[in-house]
């Protein structure tokens, strides 16, 4: 038996209006102390106004091998980016 | 009225005081860095609240005393903390029961301080309010996770709520203090306070498989009044060793 407790990976979200960034994991029994833990860990300063938590274990990604038939196909393809237009000055976030 | 609310001020500071410098023991030393991060965070809480009563305090007493004056140059006998927050923190299982008791208590009486008429005490028990009503939650789910938990989890907080179940009479026993407090609506009756902390503990207890130690059980007395137990003269001896040997020493 694996004494250890799981894995959660943490999201926080810093305002109203911007999505949940992953900001670090920590260790916890089940979700409710994963949220609790979250919130002693990496909220300490004021950092954000909602948690998700994820057992680090349900996320599903992407192979390090796979990297060039996922990613390089879209090396040569300059003209996806939207940097033919002119920008506005007064046009922030982009 | 001023003497009387300077020595109930005195009760509230110096629990916050006396648990914060409990907890901070544990910094560096916790279970997991979580739990560490935890308590830290708990202990820094505390001390905040105390320093606002301490603050207070010492403005109504008008001898010049300091927050720091109040919390360094005071011997045991002057102490007005619970018998519970001074308890050693034992085992994380230890700690963490005497934290329950606190917090369940203190939530209690924080709410009640909101509505006190003097504006200044209700207005810090509304700051701290919220503080420890993410205190309370953390106990109490701790509390679930490790008395449902293994059979030696569950042994453990079960001694450890058994050990300082006498320590808990004196937060409902009032003394001329609060009375005094009471009939000027400035402090809660703490005598009401009993029932439903005893409903929070048994619900929580339930939930945890605990089984709650009798409400009728003998309970110890005498650290509103100054008398303490033994352990907290260690304490103030390391935490106003600096002040002690160096008087008035700044930064």
């Amino acid at each position: 038996m694996n004494n250890e407790w799981p894995l959660w990976e943490v999201f926080i979200r810093s305002q109203h209006g911007l999505a949940h960034k992953h900001v670090g994991s920590l260790h916890a029994p089940d979700a409710e102390m994963a949220v609790n833990n979250a919130r002693d860990v990496y909220t300490r300063r004021n950092e954000g106004v909602s948690i998700w938590v994820v057992r680090a274990s349900d996320i599903v990604a992407s192979s390090p091998s796979d990297k060039g038939a996922l990613f390089e196909p879209s090396n040569s393809k300059v003209y996806r980016h939207p940097t033919f237009f002119p920008m506005p000055e007064e046009v922030k976030n982009l | 009225m001023d003497n009387t609310k300077f020595e109930y001020l005195l009760r509230l500071a110096d629990n916050g005081l006396v648990l914060s410098q409990r907890l901070s023991e544990w910094c560096g030393k916790g279970p997991a860095l979580e739990e560490d991060m935890a308590l830290t965070n708990v202990a820094l809480d505390l001390i905040g609240q105390a320093r606002f009563w301490f603050d207070y305090a010492g403005e109504l007493e008008g001898q010049g005393r300091d927050e720091d004056a109040l919390a360094f140059h005071r011997d045991a006998g002057q102490f007005r903390n619970l018998l519970l927050v001074e308890q050693p923190n034992g085992t994380y299982a230890d700690t963490l029961a005497r934290q329950f008791y606190f917090d369940s208590w203190h939530y209690l009486l924080l709410q009640k301080l909101c509505a006190s008429k003097d504006t200044r005490i209700a207005g810090i028990a509304d700051k701290s309010l919220k503080e420890v009503a993410y205190h309370v939650r953390r106990s109490g789910d701790l509390v679930v996770r490790l008395g449902d938990g293994t059979a030696k989890s569950h042994q453990m907080m079960q001694d450890a709520f058994d050990t300082l179940w006498a320590y808990t009479g004196e937060m409902f026993q009032p003394d001329a203090v609060e009375a005094a407090m009471f009939e000027a609506g400035a402090g809660p009756d703490v005598a009401a306070l009993r029932a439903p902390w005893l409903a929070h503990v048994a619900a929580v207890f339930d939930e945890a498989t605990l089984r709650m130690p009798s409400p009728d059980a003998w309970m110890q007395k005498g650290g509103k009044e100054g008398v303490h137990s033994e352990h907290l003269g260690f304490l103030l001896a390391e935490m106003q060793f600096l002040q002690r040997a160096y008087p008035n020493a700044v930064w």
